[in-house]
């Protein structure tokens, strides 16, 4: 076992904080095995929470109908509890076995042990979408960026920020004091973002503060790496940094590089304990395939269960594993604070 | 009635469709190429198919979240549709979609 790191050292580590990653929490805290969760999004909730946080969702048992959103708040009331451990914002970059431990590492240096690890990672990680410029390829992680990592990078800059959403909002209301000059790029006056951060946006528009430009981004210009101006269909944004929010999108990622056996982009499990080809390692929820796989929330919710059965049973391989139900079980009740 | 598909390798496929569908979930329940990865919610580009011309004047135009994220999709051109967006109805019995590039999983 491994000392030096027993801080970081847990249960389960749970890769995917989306309603199955969530739901896994409650169903191994059940056997009182403690998770830590790994998401590449700043939020829990995964696709329902960044995709569709207000669209209707009909196949949930016992809800006739409930929104992405409101699901994750009610899986985070449920798994309260448990006591998980969150790590957001970031992307498991590597996984290797240590001893009687698998280590996780992240893109930002977080090292994680445990026996047990879960991936439960959906449609992939959440990337960000490049914008459609020709040769922009070249100024990326240089001048122009997708993401912002540390603020102070952006420090007395001259920065442009594309986008109509959240991510071009908050970061242009986060940026502002401490930038040199910011502008604000979109195709029209008409923002997918919170009503609040609209009308702070426009306030300090208003006061002069930074420029709002409602026009349509043709190309870029700048040499050997370096922007020098943002091209618009209105004229040049001279800037000598540009962040760009077209959304995100999906992608397998770091995962694919584990050395577990893939089906088509997804992990092969078996489905009886829906562990993949590495013992302890464990998929569920949509990135798992074996034969009927069907990609439902409330197949990554049984899937959950069954895995936790396993999980037990490698975290505790002295104790006896008992199936007991929350409605007559005392002990359950008492791990859940309802006794 | 049938949506014929082109994937991204040029093979031509012939689809029974359902009226009512959205024509990406054809697609997609046929395994073809597509990666619809918000699932009809249009918010994601990733189900973005090119309309045979002579069938472009019978869809409902695109609203503007539709225009949106095609304008920010790589491979876009004048007869770039969302298939999410695409309800199959008797009139569009026949309806030839060519698969975008940037909609390959």
């Amino acid at each position: 076992m491994m000392e030096s790191n027993s801080q970081n050292q847990t249960d389960v580590i749970i890769v995917g904080a989306g309603p199955v990653g969530l739901f896994a929490v409650f169903e191994l805290g059940l056997l009182d095995l403690k998770a830590h969760l790994i998401d590449i999004l700043p939020k829990v909730g995964g696709q329902c929470a960044e995709l569709y946080p207000e669209k209707p969702i009909y196949d949930i048992p016992a809800y006739p109908v409930i929104t992405g959103q409101d699901l994750t708040d009610r899986l985070m009331e449920q798994i309260k509890p448990f006591g998980p451990t969150f790590h957001l914002n970031q992307m498991v970059e590597t996984l290797e076995r240590e001893g009687d431990l698998w280590k996780l590492t992240t893109d930002m240096g977080q090292v994680l042990c445990a026996p047990v690890i879960v991936i439960a990672a959906g449609g992939g990680s959440f990337m960000p979408k490049k914008p459609p410029i020709a040769g922009i390829e070249a100024y990326e992680g240089k001048s122009v960026f997708y993401a912002v990592r540390r603020m102070e990078q952006f420090r007395d800059r001259s920065l442009v920020i594309a986008g109509g959403g959240d991510s071009a909002l908050d970061w242009a209301l986060n940026l502002q004091p401490i930038v040199q000059k910011l502008t604000l790029v979109h195709r029209r006056d008409d923002w997918r973002a919170a009503p609040d951060s609209v009308r702070r946006m426009k306030e300090l528009v208003a006061a002069g503060k930074m420029d709002l430009q409602i026009a349509n981004i043709t190309g870029i210009k700048g040499e050997n790496g370096q922007v020098e101006a943002v091209v618009t269909d209105k004229g040049d944004l001279p800037c000598d940094r540009f962040l760009a929010f077209y959304g995100l999108t999906m992608k397998l990622g770091p995962v694919a590089n584990f050395g577990l056996n893939l089906h088509e982009n997804l992990i092969s499990v078996d489905t009886e304990k829906f562990q993949t080809s590495a013992k302890g390692v464990f998929a569920i929820g949509d990135i798992c395939h074996y034969p009927g796989k069907l990609k439902l929330i409330l197949s990554g919710f049984h899937e959950a269960a069954l895995m936790s059965q396993e999980a037990f049973r490698i975290c505790r391989p002295d104790q006896k594993l008992r199936f007991q139900y929350t409605t007559s079980s005392s002990d359950l009740q008492k791990k859940l604070g309802v006794a | 009635m049938k949506i014929i598909a082109i994937d991204q390798s040029g093979q031509r496929h012939e689809l029974e469709a359902l009226e009512g569908w959205r024509i990406m979930e054809i697609i997609r329940d046929y395994g073809l190429p597509i990666k619809a990865e918000c699932g009809g919610c249009c918010c994601c580009a990733t189900c973005h198919v090119y309309v045979a011309p002579e069938w472009l004047s019978k869809l409902v135009p695109p609203n503007p979240e539709e225009e949106d994220l095609l304008l920010d999709a790589p491979d876009t051109k004048a007869n770039s549709r969302l298939s999410c967006q695409i309800l199959m109805s008797a009139e569009l019995d026949g309806i030839e979609v060519v698969l975008a590039e940037s909609a390959k999983p």
